[in-house]
């Protein structure tokens, strides 16, 4: 069984929902992130999304493409974000990761040789933000193939796709909350409320929500509407708050706490 | 078969189709929907008609320079004079097309994004003329190169973003006016410059540009009661070519020769020859060609003239290439220069830099054809934008 449909199972009995970190994976560097994995692990996050640093993230807002323009600057690529999810199974670490990448650097690695390298590295399914369901045919076909999720998004804009897009998802769906790119937001469109429902009435997958995510009060709103919150700028600024702190050896520890702070109170 | 490209996914090929966040889908099914029915609608046809002829200036003339050819020796050299329209380029066809859509639709702000200035201008340009709000994205470091183009869209009533991500250049723009976009689908129109992104901009920005190449088959079979034997024109991501090509892919014995920015040479670090170096991917929206590190990062361009400062090419290129309809060759940032000056003196035109790549590929390939070939050159907008630039360059030293 996928480790996805386990955790959403175990999840569903004990009538939780999960919480779902974020982050650039080299942000600062590999070191640091493997050792703020072991943080969000440690904190209660249910799954992490491992996010591939990209020159041209065009659905991240400036803090996510801060954190990719800090990773690509030790030239930190997709093999090496795959590697660190078994690099944190040697830790003991036993939560599902998915791979979030933009399409590009999955193609250019190759389709058949991405999904075998997610399935050696224990990585249990893959968010691609440029790849509507027009287009990902092949990846979708691959994914099953290799027991594989592909986790497809939905916004507040799809309307009459939503339909189509629920009904061939598998793990779970990503429902976009609002317009725009990832980032904090310090309010919602009210509208978000029945757009989750709709979503959740269409779909046999849990739902869970994202974008803009940046608080507990607003984990709690949401979570009480659907399967699981996600949760990324937030963190991310987090950790490039922490970087002073991350960069000297003498204080890292320190910078570390903070951020598994932070998300042990997200996760209440 | 040209004709019903691309298919309906958009699809020239494998290349083409829609590689953009979900939030955004549907605004493009609306954008192709729209299209589709407004195109067909004669009154649409006749108000862009219209504005092309009585505002812009059209039809630009299809001009013999004989002091070129005569210096050159060789084959016939024709200008297709798209300088001589309203703002300088070829890039208000586009922008007229798609602005009167965005009426169409209701739509009453519109964004773009620019690399030389020319579409930023092109855009403020018709949105003043239209009563449309204007916002333009624009990389930081072309804000500098090209100060005078910033001044004029804030002359025109439009506001200039300069961008600060990434390289703080076109391609960085083009990230900043889609991330704009995303956030503000339900009632700004994005207008497009180039033959690039998702579907259906590709084919939309050709067609709006086809303009080009109609009037220019027109032309010359008045002027020389034939087709001619090259057509050649610069490419960054490609409206100007595109558009002058498209109604000469069925007339096989015309060869069609896009000009790619070599920067300071392809066997440097430093240029934009997506053709000639890049691979297949997928980049802003569409699979075709771009330049890129083996783990699918983007590499930054470089050339001497921001409009073809870009690292990826439209799909209709990528595939006229790999049936071998059209071929690609490199133009150095000094070829183009020198190119720029050649023109200058011997026809009085000063060509921008970017159609002075096209100008440079004419003049090494027409000393080595017949006097009774003929060539065309799109003459894409002209050189005025970039005086400054040159002087620098040059030290001031027009020689």
């Amino acid at each position: 069984m996928n480790r996805i449909d386990e955790v959403f199972a175990s999840l569903k009995e004990r009538g939780e929902t999960a919480l779902i970190p974020f982050i650039t994976v080299g942000d600062p560097d590999l070191e640091t992130s493997l050792e703020i994995i072991q943080q969000l692990s440690d904190a209660g996050a249910d799954m992490i999304e491992l996010g591939v640093p990209y020159s041209d993230p065009l659905a991240d807002g400036p803090v996510i493409q801060r954190a990719s323009e800090r990773a690509l600057a030790h030239q930190v690529r997709i093999t090496d974000v795959i590697r660190i999810a078994r690099l944190a199974r040697e830790r003991d670490i036993e939560l599902p990761f998915i791979l979030f990448s933009y399409y590009n650097p999955v193609l250019q690695l190759g389709l058949e040789r991405f999904m075998k390298l997610l399935v050696e590295h224990d990585i249990s399914g893959m968010i691609i933000p440029d790849l509507p369901c027009e287009e990902d045919g092949e990846v979708k076909r691959l994914a099953e193939e290799h027991g594989l999720h592909l986790i497809p998004l939905v916004a507040p804009t799809s309307e009459q796709r939503v339909q189509k897009i629920v009904s061939r998802a598998s793990g779970f769906v990503y429902c976009v909350s609002s317009l725009g790119v990832t980032g904090e937001r310090s309010q919602f469109a009210e509208s978000v409320d029945s757009f989750i429902g709709t979503v959740r009435e269409a779909s046999r997958v849990p739902v869970c929500v994202g974008f803009g995510i940046s608080n507990r009060a607003q984990v709690e709103k949401f979570a009480a509407l659907c399967d699981g919150v996600i949760v990324g700028s937030a963190i991310v600024r987090k950790i490039e708050e922490a970087l002073p702190l991350l960069r000297n050896p003498e204080t890292k520890q320190q910078g570390l706490l903070q951020i598994r702070q932070f998300v042990a109170q997200l996760k209440g | 078969m040209t004709r019903i490209m691309p298919d309906q996914y958009g699809r020239f090929g494998k290349f083409g189709g829609r590689y953009v966040p979900e939030t955004l889908m549907n605004a493009l099914n609306e954008l192709e929907e729209a299209y589709l029915h407004y195109s067909r609608e004669e009154s649409f046809q006749e108000e862009v008609r219209y504005l092309l002829r009585q505002y812009s200036g059209r039809p630009t003339s299809l001009y013999h320079a004989e002091r070129l050819t005569k210096h050159l020796g060789g084959a016939k050299i024709y200008l297709k004079r798209e300088d001589l329209n309203h703002t300088g380029a070829h890039k208000i066809n586009n922008a007229i097309g798609q602005a009167v859509l965005a009426k169409r639709m209701g739509k009453k702000k519109v964004i773009a994004e620019t690399g030389a200035g020319q579409h930023g201008v092109a855009t403020a340009t018709v949105a003043a003329l239209l009563g449309l709000e204007c916002k333009v994205f624009m990389g930081e470091e072309d804000t500098r190169r090209q100060a005078l183009n910033v001044f004029r869209m804030k002359l025109l009533g439009a506001e200039v973003i300069p961008v600060t991500s990434g390289t703080r250049t076109l391609k960085d723009a083009c990230n900043e006016t889609l991330r704009y976009w995303v956030s503000h689908v339900h009632d700004t129109y994005y207008i497009l410059g180039s033959a690039t992104g998702p579907h259906p901009y590709p084919m939309m920005v050709r067609d709006f540009q086809r303009i080009i190449g109609d009037e220019t088959k027109q032309q010359i079979l008045e002027q020389e009661g034939r087709l001619p034997d090259v057509v050649i024109a610069c490419v960054g991501g490609g409206s100007n070519a595109a558009g002058m090509f498209y109604p000469f892919i069925e007339d096989e014995e015309v060869e069609l020769i896009g000009v790619e920015a070599a920067g300071k040479g392809i066997d440097t670090h430093e240029h934009a020859a997506t053709m000639t170096k890049g691979t297949e991917g997928v980049f802003q929206g569409s699979y075709s060609y771009l330049l890129q590190d083996e783990y699918g990062q983007v590499l930054p361009a470089h050339s001497i003239s921001a409009g073809l400062d870009y690292p990826g090419i439209g799909p209709e290129h990528a595939y006229l290439k790999s049936i071998g309809r059209a071929k690609y060759v490199p133009a150095t940032d000094q070829e183009a220069l020198d190119a720029l000056q050649l023109l200058s003196r011997t026809e009085g035109i000063i060509p921008a830099l970017e159609s002075a790549h096209a100008i440079a590929y004419a003049a090494k390939l027409a000393p080595t054809l017949p006097g009774d070939r003929i060539i065309v050159v799109n003459l894409s907008g002209r050189g005025d934008k970039d005086v400054a630039q040159i002087m620098d360059l040059l030290g001031g030293d027009a020689r």
